[in-house]
């Protein structure tokens, strides 16, 4: 009896130790990726240290981090201010945002499609629902099948406010779970165009995006993207809730340091700075 | 000794009897909570102004994440029906016909291994289900079919199907066989061959067991979330076709869940589809435990 005593005392406090070290970092799909090869690396770096990484979506993240569930959100946008409110409202902090990446929000078209180039405002009537033909836009004539994410997507947002420029997305987009379900969709689907990470585009072909009619187009490389020529770029962010301090800070300097930074290439989005 | 035995009886008994109960008090309490979380969108104002009975009723465009949030409930009521119209339609021939072949015709060496075949394909998970519609059905489908959109309702409703035929089957069959021999041995004695006799005196015989059995794989059909969210591409269109890509109750709730702040209109309405599935689920559910008791008590000859 006694035994067993000591060694659920000793169970107990080695749990206890454990969860001590455990840091969980919460969010973004498109960022999941990149999330879990830095805990892999970094945990291989610090054996005691124990990182959790989940997805869900970059407004899941945010979400956890207000209902105080996650250490780290991350998140493929920026907090909006209604969301900064409700952190301060529990925690009278707004957050503190650190931009950890950069990324390129790619066009994924199938490769057979023969339109290979679209301007923003091509984009913005895909989505919104004003052009639904590929005739339109000088390919075949067949009808688009636009493919989403659901809205608690933060490429879903970054895409509704900075392509739609706020408009609604046209319910006939179809929205799937996961940037690896669009690919996948449009990799599949002849007529079919999506949005998700640069990291993603895997069996499809990446749209070279214009800013208008008379630019040209760029494709989402780390020169286009870091010369700030790709038009659809955006960063990526880590929230915490106040000043990063022990275990967390020593992972955020990890992140941000070329160790780190090494990994946002090899994953395929590319480094802050 | 007799009597402490007796007294350890009672209060196994008692134990039982608590089990049972608190599994009923989770299930009324899991509704009660979701009914608790869906309550502001009538008692609240700040709730009301974006999303009340009437506004969900009023319009038919889904669109909860914009600056003018819209909760139409018509395009999700009308994708579930749409999608579990189709998954019937396929599910209903299919898994009544097995039952009938496997209960009537097959030998009874094939209806051995028939019936735990089929019953195995309901414990496929309905993930897998939906990926294999998702990548696999869903490119077959368009290939034969040749509609625009690749993951729609029809896709999704044969997916479902799937999963509902070992409901179907299972049902149907045990009410087949509860037909008494005597019915059958009557109908072959006055000259009707095995096919007459199946159809037309097995069959109607077990039809208050085999339309349980629909009704039990309606109310599957309804709740079922994994399946839908990815085999129908869930776009929230109002539109009659089944060709076209659809967005269902359940499929909303799963996608949508996850990322609302406690307390939101959105929050609450999601959690007032919630009861409305609940509901609906509930009255199919009876309406098919009703059925089966008749049987049971007409085949037992007390009606």
């Amino acid at each position: 009896m006694k035994k067993m005593m000591i060694i659920l005392l000793a169970l107990g406090l080695l749990a206890g130790s454990a969860l001590a070290k455990r840091i969980t970092v919460k969010g973004s799909d498109t960022m999941l990726l990149l999330g879990q090869r830095w805990a892999e690396e970094y945990m291989k770096a610090h054996p005691d240290a124990t990182i959790q990484v989940t997805g869900g979506g970059s407004g899941v993240g945010i979400s956890a981090l207000i209902n105080g569930a996650t250490d780290i959100c991350e998140a493929s946008r920026p907090m909006s201010s209604s969301e900064k409110d409700k952190l301060k409202d529990r925690f009278f902090t707004t957050g503190v945002e650190i931009p950890v990446a950069k990324d390129g929000v790619t066009f994924y078209l199938n490769e057979a499609n023969p339109v290979a180039e679209l301007t923003l405002d091509q984009i913005k009537d895909i989505y919104t629902g004003k052009v639904t033909n590929w005739k339109q836009l000088g390919g075949e004539d067949a009808k688009i099948v636009a493919y989403g994410r659901e809205n608690s997507s933060g490429t879903y947002v970054f895409v509704k406010d900075n392509i739609l420029r706020g408009a609604d997305y046209s319910p006939g987009t179809q929205t799937l779970p996961g940037t690896a379900a669009v690919v996948n969709a449009v990799a599949k689907d002849k007529y079919g165009i999506g949005y998700g990470g640069a990291a993603y585009a895997k069996g499809v072909k990446q749209a070279k995006v214009k800013k208008d009619a008379g630019s040209p187009g760029y494709e989402p490389t780390e020169a286009n993207v870091k010369a700030k020529l790709y038009p659809v770029s955006r960063d990526l962010y880590w929230y915490v809730k106040e000043s990063p301090t022990g275990e967390i800070k020593r992972l955020v300097d990890w992140v941000l340091s070329p160790a780190g930074q090494s990994i946002v290439t090899r994953v395929g989005y590319f480094p802050v700075k | 000794m007799k009597r402490k035995s007796r007294a350890a009886e009672k209060a196994i008994e008692l134990a039982i009897a608590l089990v049972a109960m608190s599994t009923i008090a989770s299930i009324l309490l899991i509704f009660l909570f979701v009914m608790r979380e869906a309550l502001p969108i009538f008692t609240s104002l700040k709730v009301q102004k974006e999303a009340s009975l009437a506004r969900f009723f009023t319009t038919t465009i889904w669109q909860p994440v914009s600056d003018w949030p819209r909760y139409g409930f018509a395009p999700l009521i009308l994708g579930t029906f749409k999608i579990t119209f189709v998954a019937l339609l396929f599910a209903i021939p299919l898994g009544v016909g097995a039952a009938l072949f496997t209960s009537e015709f097959a030998p009874r060496r094939a209806k051995e291994f028939l019936k735990p075949i089929v019953e195995i394909l309901a414990g496929i998970p309905s993930v897998v289900l939906g990926f294999f519609a998702l990548i696999v059905l869903a490119s077959f489908l368009q290939r034969v079919l040749g509609y625009g959109s690749r993951l729609n309702t029809f896709n999704a409703g044969i997916a479902l199907g799937f999963a509902v035929i070992p409901t179907i089957f299972t049902i149907s069959e045990d009410a087949l066989t509860a037909v008494p021999k005597s019915l059958r041995e009557a109908s072959l004695a006055l000259g009707a061959d095995p096919w007459q006799t199946a159809w037309r005196v097995t069959l109607p015989a077990a039809q208050t067991g085999i339309l349980a059995s629909i009704l039990l794989g309606l109310g599957r059909a309804i709740g079922e979330t994994m399946i839908v969210l990815m085999a129908s591409g869930n776009a929230s269109l109002f539109t009659a076709s089944v060709f076209d890509s659809t967005r269902s109750l359940s499929a909303t709730i799963a996608a949508e869940l996850g990322e609302v702040v406690f307390g939101d209109p959105h929050y609450n309405t999601l959690y007032f589809i919630g009861t409305l599935l609940f509901t609906m689920t509930f009255f199919v559910n009876l309406g098919a435990s009703l059925m089966v008791d008749r049987l049971k008590r007409k085949l037992a000859g007390k009606l």
